[in-house]
């Protein structure tokens, strides 16, 4: 396997992308792509060549080849999970997915340096530039190496590291490499593993003790090359007392064939830090979203995963905390809209480890057409503690008959000494609701989109606000798509 | 001047029809009452006009400014002028009563047409104080949990904010004490009054909203048409002799 430098054909054709309509969707959003020359190149399927491949491309340490490659073997015995997921999960070809790309670049730490075919892209996913400005350090994923990063002088200045994975455990290993796999390690699941074999990208974080980001670090990722997986791996570590605000957003191109995206982030808060963990995402339709996403929080440390799941094929995905001190506290706050021919399987889980910790889960799912959500959530008080609190709310909102919600809620709480409350409800938008909206000179997607606003308004409130901004921009662009 | 023109309707409901033959004309800035008993088909004519996709119209024609409405759906109708005020307003959880009123002032703009906020919401807040609606209602959400005079009240606020060149008002009386019935009728006349007055067409049981909404015309609709037509002396004689004096009145008429 040679360094490729030329262009392998991977722009899609006007008439594979037509053989692929999902009915129904609109399928124009994020529906661009400009020719890239990828540097590097691992082929498709996945060997023991493929994980060496990478890691030499990476030039990393020994150690860490060793873990990829044991990480591909517990990747290989691990079965499906299908005996409680969607067997769809068995439509994945792991022998026809890309799983390392490259445009062979370092990445780039101001806005001139990057090439301009990148800058196309992003021109095209409309992020704006003074949001560039505004905000204090932007690392832009381009396909499986960091295209752009950006850290501005002040968080730099207060010590905050801000680094691509493959930077951060070249760099930085007496930080990260303690921290790194711990939270989930390789075999937590299926995917949790390839990922540890193959991955490349996503951002490593170190926020000094006492240090609060004013400004929330963003980064922006994006795929850009068919059949090709994107195996992010992230890792944020707020040492005592930080805070900081990490926001993700995703948009993809569609393609005409399957494709597959398994991150794996990390986030460990230590004494009283709090970390807050954002994410819009928006794939799509045929992408497979298998995201394992946890954190530890330490003695009075909050983690709290804002999650929009718009778009893909199939999500599985469902953040969790590990409240490992006293008074720790863990939020889920999650946001899922299934279209036709999507499935949303969604939810949290909050494993309570000392007394006095707290959770709080609110789950809304929006189900479109033959779109179908799920809500999946554990939440685990073990007898020996005390003075543990969890609330878990899920609200499922159907939008015409043939949409399918179901939640599968595991609350297990034991001790008496403890208490929880579980609150769930299904609603519909009504042909009358709709009707009324009309009436008042709204055309039928906006009517919908309107309700779906409103369904989710009390948890988007609580978002930044160019993150509210965007998500209803995404729920408007998917309701002008469902209606017929 | 605008004016809408039904000719012949007939509207039916899956296999019944309910309207047979309704004609009127409504000019701006005439208040058509439209009354009669249950099941004759008022509300049925008012949702149809409106769009109401369970409502087929099997013949006739409904023309605003000449052109036919009938192949528009709902919301060209609004946009086009025409208001349903309705006897049962849909909640919308979750959006405020400020941007659901926006996104409908918005929806008549034009592309690229921006919005004047500050505009916006001093005409939202002088409507809002015309009809003693209390200024937290712009951040609820619409109709939930509202009382049925709030609700009307919230009804008579987007006709008022959206200026419609017609105006058909279901039932508005329906569920409403003096007071605010009071109110409402206040509301309704500030807009008779303005210079885009919009033609109005009130359907309505009772005589007493007619007290306070004096209409130009009464219509009574009987079997799904308008059997009876006069001044509001007709509400009157209504009210003093009820609907049998014209149901046996078209009975003799039609032996």
């Amino acid at each position: 396997m040679k360094p490729l430098t030329e262009t392998e054909g991977m722009t899609t054709t006007a008439d594979e992308t037509a053989a692929n309509p999902v009915v129904g969707i609109d399928q124009t959003k994020g529906d661009f792509q400009y020719k890239v020359d990828y540097a590097f190149d691992a082929g498709t399927g996945l060997t023991e060549d493929t994980v060496r491949y990478i890691s030499s491309v990476k030039k990393e340490e020994p150690w860490l080849l060793d873990f990829r490659l044991k990480a591909l073997k517990t990747f290989r015995e691990k079965p499906m999970p299908t005996h409680w997921a969607t067997k769809d999960l068995e439509n994945i070809d792991f022998d026809k997915i890309r799983y390392y790309l490259s445009q062979g670049q370092k990445p780039k730490r101001t806005w001139d340096e990057v090439p301009d075919d990148i800058k196309k892209t992003f021109e095209r996913l409309g992020i704006p530039e003074q949001e560039r400005k505004f905000l204090a350090g932007v690392e832009a994923q381009f396909d499986s190496e960091a295209a752009y990063s950006n850290i501005k002088d002040i968080v730099a200045k207060q010590g905050v590291i801000f680094v691509n994975s493959t930077e951060g455990l070249r760099e930085h290993p007496e930080i990260f490499r303690k921290f790194f796999s711990k939270v989930i390690p390789t075999g937590d699941n299926k995917f949790s593993a390839l990922n540890s074999a193959v991955f490349s990208g996503g951002s490593f974080i170190y926020v000094p003790k006492g240090v609060k980001v004013a400004q929330p670090l963003q980064a922006y990722f994006r795929i850009n090359a068919e059949n090709f997986g994107q195996f992010e791996r992230t890792l944020i570590i707020a040492d005592e007392g930080a805070e900081i605000v990490y926001m993700e957003g995703c948009t993809a191109p569609k393609f005409s064939t399957s494709t597959l995206h398994s991150a794996v982030v990390e986030l460990v808060a230590l004494k009283g830090a709090k970390i807050q963990y954002i994410t819009v995402q928006n794939w799509a339709n045929n992408v497979f979203n298998l995201v394992t996403k946890r954190g530890v929080a330490h003695e009075d440390a909050e983690i709290k995963w804002i999650d929009c799941n718009i778009g893909s094929r199939l999500t599985m995905k469902y953040p969790g905390v590990v409240l490992k001190g006293e008074r720790a506290r863990g939020e889920v706050l999650s946001i899922a809209l299934a279209n036709d021919g999507q499935h949303q399987d969604t939810g949290a889980k909050m494993v309570h480890a000392a007394n006095n910790t707290t959770s709080n889960i609110i789950a809304k799912s929006i189900s479109v057409g033959q779109g179908r959500s799920t809500y999946r959530g554990v939440v685990h008080i073990p007898k020996h503690l005390k003075g543990c609190k969890n609330n878990t709310e899920c609200d499922a909102l159907l939008i015409n008959t043939n949409s399918r919600t179901d939640t599968y809620p595991a609350i297990s709480v034991k001790g008496d000494k403890n208490a929880t409350q579980h609150e769930a409800s299904v609603s519909k938008v009504s042909a009358d609701m709709i009707f009324y909206m009309q009436s008042r000179g709204l055309t039928e997607a906006q009517a919908m989109s309107l309700a779906v606003n409103g369904f989710i308004n009390d948890l988007a409130r609580q978002f930044p606000m160019e993150y509210s901004v965007e998500l209803k921009r995404l729920i408007d662009l998917e309701m002008e798509g469902s209606v017929g | 001047m605008s004016q809408l023109v039904i000719h012949d309707l007939h509207i039916s409901i899956g296999d019944k029809t309910i309207v047979k033959g309704f004609t009127l004309t409504i000019k701006q800035g005439e208040v058509h009452a439209i009354m009669g008993p249950n099941g004759t088909g008022k509300s049925t004519l008012a949702k149809a006009i409106a769009g109401h996709p369970d409502y087929t119209i099997t013949s006739g024609e409904v023309l605003l400014d000449g052109g036919s409405v009938l192949a528009m759906e709902p919301d060209e109708r609004a946009r086009a002028g025409l208001f349903l005020a309705f006897q049962y307003p849909s909640e919308i959880p979750g959006v405020s009563i400020a941007n659901f009123l926006r996104a409908a002032v918005q929806a008549r703009m034009t592309e690229g047409e921006e919005l004047d906020a500050t505009g916006y919401y001093k005409r939202l807040y002088a409507k809002m104080d015309m009809l003693k609606i209390d200024r937290k209602f712009t951040s609820r959400s619409v109709n939930e949990g509202f009382s049925g005079g709030e609700k009307k009240r919230c009804e008579i606020l987007q006709m008022a904010m959206l200026e419609p060149k017609i105006a058909l008002m279901d039932e508005t009386d329906s569920g409403l004490d003096i007071d605010a019935l009071r109110i409402v009728a206040d509301g309704v006349n500030a807009q008779r009054k303005s210079a885009a007055a919009p033609g109005i067409m009130l359907i309505t049981h009772y005589q007493r909203l007619l007290d306070y909404i004096v209409p130009d015309f009464v219509h009574v609709m009987h079997d799904g048409r308008i059997v009876k037509s006069g001044d509001k002396s007709l509400a009157l004689e209504l009210e003093a002799k009820g609907y049998d004096w014209v149901k046996q009145e078209f009975a003799a008429a039609n032996a």
